[in-house]
């Protein structure tokens, strides 16, 4: 595809509940034996982007050692590549990236050097399957400047998203940005294609004005100058950004249908691979409605629960609609419902945890 | 020039015809182990883990699954700029062509994939062990007793060791006395089919002997060596070992990986075996299943019952089967009430709805008494297996099989159905 793609995985987010205290959003593992990143990059991998860059800031430790082979998205070859892009200091400017426009604009270079008619910019905390090149086919024939890829709204709560009205052609003609009690039919999934031409004008503007963020500097305010169309998304998508919803987002992957979806029908979701054992089940283990990862080993009993990688369970423990992030280790005796483990944890023998499930508990 | 200290040459040529219908489209090395890898996994893990960074893998018989497996080795980090992983098959020569016609012969039809390396040692190894071994101490120990050949060697039961090539070695480790297959062992030394061989000493001397009929290792070059220098030295290993080259230790060796605390762990962060593996995603258990005493691959759907098995890498076990004492290779669906006992399904087969494996009791086997000679059920890959048969203990099924091949609807126990066409 004549794309280039741009993954931005720099944020945070205060509604993790600490789970981002030591990884970006785009690094959150996901499905037991995934991260966030992985849905954008293999998108773009798959639709034959080969030249994708990674913006981070973030606490992006994690994040540039899962993207350090880059050979199990297809990258790493002599066209194209899969590059890292972090703050750095310059003659110009010392500034961290101090938004989503201002990352791209103190990376204008590597977009100008580029030869790419197109950009792809995707956020790197969506969890979603979606063919670029149908995108960009609905870009050319909709004849938009800009193509915003939008979901049909739902009950999503509008002060966390962009909520976006359109006319009948496509085109956006409103866009209330996390506003409380916000009108409009779709909402932003943070998925944006627009000419490389285009695209650096605009952000030399927004340098210009010192607009840092491309939502306001480079979509709201352009509504009625560029025609901007909305490309509405079928199908599975979920933004990870809030504990509640990231639990939710884990739990959804219990259903075989979204399994299939993601990672058997081709092209699947790739990961980095690591070489654990397969599962391991115990004399005494009873697993119902669960995912377990590679190098995990279970003794009690498992319910509507995913353990990722070398999550070991004890003895006579009962974990119900919990997420075991990598490593975990349960003791013996231990009750946890409705709780999300962070991965190195160690949870004491005979412990007993009970989230509500409509606000998980973090651990620790 | 290129300049390597020591380069591994690994022989995956064999059919390995003890295993049956398992090695029926793959050669033994290919063949799935311990629900994710494959055989030749664990040498050439072995080798990575090991620094020997240079792989010559010796291919003959139905390379094609050891060729997608390996590829150009990335799972190993062995694609590398100079050296990585070489898949060597036979070649025309302008003149004098020949198939592999023995192991040493394998190894002296590559001498130039050998030279292009320029080596100081040469390590020869076969691609059908389970074991983990560390190939730099064992070159240490060579470099150290300034020897021209070094064979690794492990204690056998003395009871056993009449199977075996034996060494007999002075106190030090060098080996006085060499025996194939003693009827009364002086020693219960037996070589483990590895060796490390000085470059130009192995040069010399294969082709001095390149025109023995089916030129092998233990056979002729090591006797050969011992004639000529007198100095070939042991390395004895004292680790976990399994030759898996009959149906029962195949079988055996992939069932103890189901105990609580296996002899042969895999769970544990040293020396990992790497692979190739077909799936990344987690396996799945189902609402009504019960898994226990199992291993099960990723990317697996267990919604019936399994117990003392282990399952490869999207295996699909339906609502109502079970799965018992058995071995699932990747991809093999188990379909509705289907009940396996006591089997070992190659990849991608199906067993159809409600059809019953290993029932009954033993009989000597009609297709081959010394490949088949235990209770298991053995199932070639990309079979299939029609809705509601019965299979008796010590069979053989490969291919796609229907109603008519089953009299009354069932296979008795010894029989065997072989059918050309697998599953597309």
């Amino acid at each position: 595809m004549k794309a280039v793609g741009i993954i931005l995985a720099g944020g945070g987010s205060a509604l993790m509940k600490g789970l981002v205290d030591i990884r970006a959003v785009a690094a959150m593992p996901v499905a037991g034996a995934y991260r966030a990143v992985d849905f954008a990059l293999s998108n773009m991998a798959n639709s034959k982007i080969n030249t994708v860059a990674v913006l981070t800031q973030y606490s992006s430790r994690s994040l540039n050692e899962h993207l350090s082979a880059p050979s199990w998205w297809g990258f790493g070859r002599k066209q194209g590549g899969l590059f890292l892009l972090n703050p750095t200091i310059t003659p110009e400017s010392t500034n961290w990236f101090r938004g989503t426009a201002d990352a791209l604009v103190q990376n204008l270079d590597f977009i100008k050097e580029r030869h790419e008619p197109y950009v792809v910019i995707a956020s790197g905390d969506g969890v979603y399957k979606l063919d670029f090149d149908d995108v960009m086919a609905k870009h050319i024939e909709s004849g938009a400047q800009i193509t915003v890829v939008c979901k049909e709204r739902g009950d999503a709560d509008s002060s966390r998203f962009g909520v976006v009205e359109t006319d009948a052609e496509g085109r956006i003609t409103a866009w209330h940005e996390k506003e409380e009690g916000a009108e409009g039919k779709y909402i932003n999934c943070g998925i944006y294609l627009i000419r490389r031409l285009r695209l650096i004008r605009l952000l030399e503007e927004c340098k210009r004005l010192d607009e840092t963020d491309f939502v306001r500097g480079v979509l709201q305010k352009n509504l009625e100058s560029e025609r901007i169309n909305a490309y509405v998304m079928d199908g599975y998508w979920k933004n990870i950004a809030s504990a509640q919803s990231y639990f939710e987002c884990n739990m959804d992957m219990l259903s075989p249908e979204l399994r299939k979806k993601f990672f058997y029908e081709y092209p699947s979701i790739s990961t980095k691979v690591d070489d654990f054992p397969p599962a391991k089940f115990n004399d005494n283990a009873q697993v119902r409605n669960s995912l377990a990862a590679g190098g995990t080993i279970v003794n009690g009993t498992v319910e509507n629960s995913v353990l990722f990688k070398k999550v070991y369970i004890g003895d006579g423990s009962v974990v119900r609609n919990c997420v075991l992030l990598n490593d975990v280790y349960v003791g013996n005796g231990v009750t946890l419902e409705n709780c999300i483990v962070e991965k190195k944890v160690k949870i004491e023998d005979g412990t007993t945890v009970i989230g509500d499930p409509n606000d998980v508990t973090v651990l620790p | 020039m290129v300049k390597k200290e020591m380069i591994a040459m690994l022989l995956a040529g064999g059919q390995g015809s003890r295993l049956g219908v398992l090695t029926q489209g793959m050669a033994k090395p290919a063949v799935a182990f311990g629900g994710k890898y494959c055989i030749i996994d664990f040498p050439l893990s072995n080798c990575v883990n090991s620094d020997v960074d240079t792989v010559g893998v010796l291919t003959q018989y139905q390379p094609l699954q050891l060729n997608t497996h390996i590829g150009i080795g990335i799972p190993w980090d062995l694609d590398k700029q100079v050296g990585g992983v070489t898949i060597l098959p036979p070649y025309e020569k302008s003149g004098d062509s020949e198939w592999y016609t023995g192991t040493a012969n394998a190894i002296f039809q590559n001498l130039t994939f050998m030279d292009s390396y320029n080596p100081e040692y040469v390590l020869i190894l076969s691609g059908d062990h389970i074991y983990k071994m560390d190939y730099g101490e064992m070159l240490a120990r060579h470099i150290k007793a300034g020897a021209e050949a070094t064979i690794a060697v492990m204690p056998v039961d003395w009871e056993e060791a009449h199977r075996y090539g034996i060494l007999v070695t002075d106190g030090a480790g060098k080996v006085t006395e060499f025996e194939e297959k003693p009827a009364n062992p002086k020693s219960n030394l037996a070589s483990m089919g590895i060796y490390i061989f000085n470059y130009k000493t192995l040069r010399a001397a294969l082709t001095e002997l390149k025109s023995v009929p089916g030129c092998d290792f233990g056979m002729h070059v090591i006797p050969y060596l011992f004639r000529e220098t007198n100095n070939v030295w042991t390395y004895e290993f004292n680790g976990y070992w399994k030759d898996v080259g009959t149906l029962t230790t195949y079988w055996e060796t992939n069932m103890e990986l189901c105990d609580l605390v296996p002899e042969f762990n895999l769970y544990e962060e040293f020396w990992q075996i790497y692979t190739s593996a077909e799936s990344h995603a987690p396996a799945y258990m189902g609402t009504g299943a019960e898994v226990s005493h199992a291993i099960v691959g990723d990317g697996s759907e267990i919604c019936g019952k399994v117990k003392r098995s282990v399952l490869g890498s999207n295996v699909t076990v339906a609502a109502g089967a079970k799965v018992i004492d058995s071995i699932l290779m990747n991809g093999v669906t188990v379909e509705e009430g289907a009940v396996v006992r006591k089997a070992i399904v190659a990849e991608n087969s199906v067993i159809g709805k409600n059809a019953r494996l290993g029932e009954g009791s033993f009989e000597t086997s009609r297709l081959d008494p010394k490949v088949y000679n235990s209770d298991l059920v053995v199932v070639g890959a990309s079979s299939v297996i029609p809705e509601g048969v019965s299979i008796g203990k010590n069979t053989a099924v490969s291919g796609v099989t229907t109603a008519e091949d089953y009299p009354n609807g069932a296979l008795v126990s010894g029989g065997y159905i072989l059918k050309k066409e697998g599953k597309r």
